[in-house]
Order: C-alpha cells, then structure tokens, then sequence
C-alpha cells in the first residue's frame, strides 16, 4: 500500500540536538537515556529523566513527537535499570518505546500497556513471520526495518504484515544485521547488544609509524593511512583487512547511507517512516540533514523529483551508498 | 543429571560427501548424545544437502543420537521464509529456531532454540520456555554471570558452546563472494574453498577473524574444556562442539573423557591442540573480557 506522507525520525543525542532536529521539521525525534538502556551509550551524549521530560514538552509545543530507545538487552540477573527505564520513558510521557528485546518487550507490554512499542532494528526482524510474531505477542505498532533488505524485498514484506515500516536513510551504515554481531565484543569486551556501544573510542589507538598513520581498536590494527589521506575512525567493520593476501575493505568502505534516491520508491513500498542516523552528531549536523530530508520528504509526498540535497560533506569519507536497497550492494 | 555432549550444525559449506561421512561416522563412532543437522548459514547452498538429510537423520538416530533439525539464521526473503515454514510444518521432529520467525512458527509446540536468537536475560528466557523451548543454546558473548544467572531459574535445559569458531556476525553482503570478485547472485558457491572458513588477518599480519560466506567468525577456536566444571556446577548439561573441518570424533572423546574424569584438562587441552591445525584457543566472553582473549587453562594456547 502506498504511503501518503513519509515521516521523518531524527536523532538526537543531546538536548540541544532535539531542538535543531524538531526546529528544522522533523515530525519525530528518537534518543536515549544517559546509560547502557540504549544502543548509543556514548561518554557525553544522552539524556537524564529531566532533560527528556523538557525535550518532550519542546517537541509537543511544535507538533512534534518523542520516541526512547531502550534497544540494548538486559544483562541476566540485573534488568532492573531497564525495566526503570520503560517506567520514567512513559511516565515522561515518550509518544513509544523502541525496543529489542523480547524479555523487555513483554515487560513494557504488562506494565504500560499504553505507552507505544516499536520493535528497534536491534531485533533484527527481516521477514514477515518474524515481524508477525512481535505483533501478536507484543503488539508492536511499528518495526525498524534490518539494513539488509533491498527496496522490492521491502515491498513485499509491507504487503504481507499489519504493522508500520520505518528504514533507514541517512548517516552511519551498520553492514551487519544489528543485534546479531558481537565483532567489537570479540575485539574489545564492549558490546553493542548488552553495553551499547560498537568499536568503543576507549579502545581506540592511533600510531604514527613515519611515513603512516596505524588506527587500532583493542590490540588490532583497523586501518592505516599515508600522509595524504585522512585517517577514519576505526570501526571494526569498515576497516581495511587482508584476505587472499590482498588488502581490502572487505565488509564496507568507511561510507555513508544516502538513500534519497529511494524516497518515492519506499513511498510506494508502503513504508511509514524515514529515519536519519546520528545520536552522536552535533545540532549544526542534525539542523543541515533533517531540513535537507524535511525538503526531499515533502517533495517525495507531492510526486515531484526529490532534490539534491547538498550532504555530500557530512558523510563519512565524503562517500555515500545505498547499501541493501540496492541488490548490487551484496 | 546426564551430561550431554552435543553437535552443533556444520556451519561451513563443506562437499555433500565429506557431510555424509561426517555424520555416518558420529552416528558410528562419536560419544555425542544429539546431533544438529540443516544450513543455517546461506539458503543457497541448502538444496545440495537437503536430498540426503533423510538417511543422515535416519542412521543417526538407529545409533542412538537425538536429531534437532536447525533453521536458517537470516531470513530475508519469501523463498528462505518457506524453508524455515517447511521445516517447521514438518511432524514428529524437534526444530532448533535460529530466527524468530521460526520462533513464531514453534510456539506452542516443543522446540529448541539456537544462540542465533538473542536470549540475553530471565526475561526472555521465560518467553521462550513459556511458547514451548525446552533446549535453549546461549548466545555466544554471554558471560559466566549471565550462564549463572539464566541457569538459576531455566526449567529448560540450557546449552553452551564450548568449542569451535565462534560466531559472530550475520550480513546480507557476501563477503566470500565479494573477496573473490563476484556478486551474491552469481556467487560460484567459493564459500566450499575454505572448508573452516577464510581467515582474515589486518594489515600488519595477524590473525584476525574468519568468513564464511554472509558470516563473520572468529579466527581463535572457542574452547571451555578447562571451564566444564564450573560451568555444570552452575546446572549446565548440554555442551556444544560446532564442527570445524577436522577429526570432531575426537574432539568429542576429548570433552567426554574429561567430564567422565577419564583424562584431565591439561591432557585434552594438549589433544585438542593437536587436533585443531594450528588455531589459538579463546574463551574471553567466558570471563566478560574480550572474546579473543585466553584465560584460565587455555592461557598458554591463545593468541
């Protein structure tokens, strides 16, 4: 079924971010508290209970709505800061709970049957039966779709379940089905699912070995560069690595999504929602991207041409992909 | 309480006669109580085994073993999606889900579920065991903790990997495919070149990690021989060996003699190191540390 209007959700890692994102049209913002509750436990970034309270009160003044990520899974024998975590999120009165874990998703359904659920892209629900399962047993409303499903796989699916779809866009590429990769925990102990982080900056090293630069993440060496080039981040899966005896960026290139391109075509795979990556991006950031797709969104839902958006510069590497939309990407 | 020492599916895509000797000879010769058998890895490669799993299954459980039939850990489009529904339809066997659409397609019924579904906690424990699990095999980063945890309140019987490559990433991207310059569709099956999979070292030469077509794994062999102990002090009965392309009919001796005390760790660390050509032994998520550390008894074996 085709979408009328595409609703655009924004990150936010910081108060001020929220306010960028909900002054330059997002119609919803996503982010997390200050802890290990949510997949982007980042030192500086997040929010405290009073912080959320505002932001939602800010969101609400402008039409805006407000979604809490609690996407990371309960460590055994200590749920206690998550469950915490549902009860303030609803208490604070967030429009949904994104959620992965079904230990935690049964919870929020229990406690506070009233408060919205989508299913995080941590869940890792890319087929119908699996989205059909978290909607019957938890009644989730909506599904963040897995970064591995090209645009006529997406089709298909919207077709064959009653929920709403929300995908990926913009920003950082996860090229692993999230919620179901343990490479930084096999490399630095710290782990997306259980402590919310991936390829940690306390792990990470750069050594300058004369004519290079050696970026490491725990004891292994991630990428090098010459003078001329600009060294990356190391994140563990776009990092340059040697298979055949030949060096490759064999996972991914240090890329970007962009896939403004797919707007119309996503409008007609019956998906709901859009969503822009980058709970640790500045508010300059999020004010330059969000009001980019505010224009590309309204121009999708109007049938005219999607403009070009001007974020050749806010990508990774100044390099942009489609990734899984695009069959070609596997 | 029996310990049980289990085989995890062949997560590799090794030729369909090397498969079929595999099994005829745990059926034959191996001290393994049950035996998982189906691709979980790439729906591509199922169809070449598929013909001859009636007769694996039938020869293995003429000698004795339990057989759980294991579904596919990706599902991303209708066609995979009817193999995981066709297998699950199927009367009178025991399913091992690897997804939660198989999840889906169990409950109600008895089941397993494998360490591709993320049981992290009670919680969702309780889900599982109240929709019908009664084997849970645990994700592969937990800690001792969260093992300890779990097993205090699990009425289900509970499973660890205790040898073996570890897995550790999924992707919609073959990355066998894309090192040896094809697409996905037109893949040439190059996964069955690397039969333990294809290491990948970084830059300065070390051994990193493994590929295994659209899987990710680790380069050390996960090996808790020296933690058996401790592990079925804490209610674990089931261990899982995950087949590697080496003689797994004595891997399995190793860990059956030493929980029945028949040889001590530091004996069958020194038979498996044999075994294992050459990998470094790890057990970091063991301990909450990074997984490929070494710690305990396998110190002297690790990276």
């Amino acid at each position: 079924m085709k979408t009328e209007k595409l609703e655009l959700v924004c990150p936010a890692g910081t108060p001020a971010a929220l306010r960028a994102a909900v002054d330059a049209g997002a119609d919803t913002i996503y982010c997390g508290f200050r802890d290990a509750t949510n997949a982007r436990n980042f030192p500086g970034l997040n929010f405290s209970r009073e912080e959320l309270g505002d932001g939602i009160e800010y969101a609400r003044s402008k039409a805006s709505k407000v979604l809490v990520a609690l996407n990371t899974y309960p460590e055994a024998g200590h749920p206690e800061s998550w469950h915490r975590a549902v009860e303030d999120a609803a208490d604070l009165g967030a429009h949904a709970l994104i959620m992965a874990d079904i230990g935690l998703l049964a919870y929020a359904a229990e406690k506070r049957p009233d408060t919205r659920r989508h299913l995080s892209v941590q869940a890792s629900a890319s087929n119908p039966d699996a989205i059909a399962y978290y909607q019957r047993t938890f009644d989730v409303k909506r599904v963040v779709l897995p970064r591995v499903l090209t645009v006529p796989e997406i089709a298909a699916l919207n077709k064959e379940i009653n929920v709403e779809t929300e995908v990926f866009v913009f920003g950082g590429l996860c090229v692993m089905a999230e919620g179901r990769c343990s490479l930084s925990s096999y490399a630095t102990g710290q782990s997306p699912n259980m402590n919310g982080v991936c390829s940690p900056a306390s792990h990470v090293r750069y050594e300058d070995k004369g004519n290079k630069l050696v970026s490491k993440l725990g004891d292994f060496t991630i990428n090098q560069f010459s003078q001329t080039e600009a060294a990356g981040y190391p994140t563990l899966c776009k990092g340059r690595f040697v298979t055949q005896d030949k060096p490759s960026y064999l996972f991914e290139d240090p890329t970007s999504l962009n896939a403004a391109q797919f707007l119309p075509e996503l409008m007609e795979a019956g998906v709901t929602a859009l969503k822009i990556e980058g709970r640790q991006r500045g508010k300059a950031y999020i004010a330059q991207v969000v009001s980019a797709f505010r224009k590309a969104a309204d121009a999708a839902a109007n049938g005219q041409p999607v403009p070009p958006l001007g974020l050749e510069n806010m990508s990774e590497g100044q390099k942009e992909t489609t990734g899984a939309y695009n069959k070609r990407w596997q | 309480m029996n310990t049980h020492i289990n085989m995890g599916p062949v997560l590799f895509n090794w030729p369909v006669e090397d498969l079929k000797d595999f099994y005829f000879r745990l059926a034959d010769e191996a001290p393994v109580d049950t035996v998982f058998l189906g691709e979980v890895v790439c729906s591509k490669r199922q169809p070449f085994f598929a013909p001859h799993l009636p007769e694996v299954a039938e020869r293995l459980t003429s000698a004795g073993k339990r057989v759980i039939f294991s579904t596919l850990a990706l599902v991303m489009n209708k066609r995979e999606m009817e193999l995981v529904r066709e297998l699950c339809e199927m009367d009178g066997v025991m399913i091992e889900a690897n997804d939660v659409s198989a999840c889906a397609q169990l409950m109600g019924r008895d089941h397993a579920v494998g360490p591709f579904v993320n049981v992290y906690n009670e919680g969702t424990l309780k889900v599982m065991e109240h929709q019908g699990a009664s084997h849970i095999s645990l994700p592969g980063e937990l800690s001792r903790h969260s093992i300890a945890a779990l097993s205090k309140v699990a009425t289900s019987d509970l499973e660890v990997q205790v040898f073996g490559r570890q897995p550790l990433a999924l992707s919609a991207r073959c990355y066998h495919a894309r090192s040896h310059g094809l697409a996905k569709d037109s893949c040439q099956y190059v996964c069955d070149r690397d039969p333990d999979g294809m290491d990948l070292d970084t830059l300065d030469g070390d051994a990193f990690l493994a590929v295994n077509g659209i899987q990710t794994m680790s380069y050390t062999c996960a090996n808790l021989l020296g933690e058996l102990d401790d592990l079925q002090a804490m209610g674990i009965r089931h261990f899982r060996l995950s087949p590697q392309y080496i003689d797994m009919v004595k891997v399995a001796d190793v860990f059956r003699n030493v929980v029945d005390h028949q040889i001590d760790i530091a004996q069958g660390l020194e038979k498996l190191d044999e075994l294992i050509d050459g990998l470094p032994f790890a057990n970091g998520f063991y301990y909450a540390t990074e997984g490929v550390k070494a710690r305990g008894p396998v110190e002297e074996f690790g990276l």
